[in-house]
């Protein structure tokens, strides 16, 4: 079966964004008052082969720490996984 | 001696540290990424550029490459490593030296001259030069900010494992001149043992009175009068 991941990766909170942090200024120029706080990731998705969501969970599991995120400064997780859609 | 100089693809500063080499009196081969031969190199040079066009992260797939595995294996075994810029991000990726480098606070890239003040002459990549003497090496990069968390931080300065830090031209606290935001002013680091030594600043930039400073050519003939002195290179790495 094909798998469809997505893996989200961000900075860890105590990593400064300063890319996070422009993009904050410029909605508060565009007249967003109300937003306090704005930070910028990496979405990953991953196409893989697995026997079940276990399987493809755990293999995903290890891709992102072995290399999706660097665990000095990046969170990492799998923000959905689901079986790929049958192409129409 | 003869260094051996790194090459993936999106290197670019490979030639530069060649010639740096050559005013040094020293040979150097390129080392191509896909080879794990170091065809007889006393020192490593993981030179400046983009490798892998710096995809996912600066020096994240490089860290993977054949050529890396080897030259891994010889930084355990003691060998010298030296990386410049994207080196220096290697390094970090591939856990020879702590922390990581991100994005420039101001989040531009920045090319131009810096000052970096010599923290520990002892050093066996600094050992001509004297404590806190200045010298003038450019920037060159737009992910250059050095982080570790406080506990890192804390033991590179107890183990003076702090090579160089920015300062303004008089030696003086670079405060907002930095050019990259780096914690505690951070230009580059040495692993434990010493043999490993990141920076960001481009020594092979500033080897020639046309570049506008010869102080980067103090580092070259520091590291070729150690390797030609049989071998000196670990007993100073361990002083």
């Amino acid at each position: 079966m094909i798998w469809v991941a997505d893996v989200v990766v961000m900075l860890k909170p105590v990593v400064n964004d300063p890319q996070g942090l422009t993009v904050r200024d410029a909605l508060h120029r565009l007249g967003y008052a109300d937003v306090s706080a704005v930070r910028v990731g990496k979405h990953i998705q991953v196409e893989l082969e697995a026997v079940d969501d276990g399987a493809a969970r755990a293999s995903v599991q290890e891709m992102s720490e072995r290399l999706l995120r660097n665990p000095v400064i990046e969170d990492v997780h799998i923000a959905g996984i689901a079986q790929r859609s049958v192409a129409a | 001696m003869k260094f051996g100089i790194a090459v993936f693809p999106g290197t670019w500063s490979e030639r530069d540290c060649a010639h740096a080499a050559h005013l040094a009196g020293q040979d150097s081969v390129m080392l191509w990424h896909k080879e794990r031969d170091l065809r007889g190199a006393d020192c490593v040079i993981l030179p400046g550029g983009f490798a892998y066009g710096d995809y996912l992260r600066c020096g994240a797939m490089a860290r993977f490459s054949p050529l890396m595995e080897s030259v891994i294996d010889f930084a355990r075994r003691g060998g010298p490593v030296w990386g410049i810029c994207n080196g220096f991000q290697i390094l970090c990726e591939a856990q020879l030296l702590p922390g990581a480098l991100v994005r420039n606070s101001s989040l531009e890239f920045r090319c131009e001259p810096a000052w970096l003040r010599v923290e520990n002459p002892t050093s066996p990549f600094t050992s001509g030069c004297s404590q806190g003497e200045v010298l003038e090496i450019p920037v060159s990069h737009g992910e250059g900010r050095f982080v570790a968390d406080p506990a890192t931080l804390d033991s590179l300065e107890r183990d003076r494992r702090v090579a160089f830090r920015y300062v303004r031209r008089d030696g003086s606290p670079v405060g907002d001149a930095s050019p990259n935001g780096s914690a505690r002013d951070i230009a580059g680091i040495v692993n434990e043992r010493g043999n490993v030594l990141g920076m960001m600043p481009h020594p092979e930039r500033a080897c020639e009175p046309l570049l506008g400073s010869v102080d980067g050519m103090r580092l070259f003939e520091c590291v070729a009068a150690l390797l030609n002195g049989a071998g000196t290179f670990a007993t100073a790495a361990s002083r």
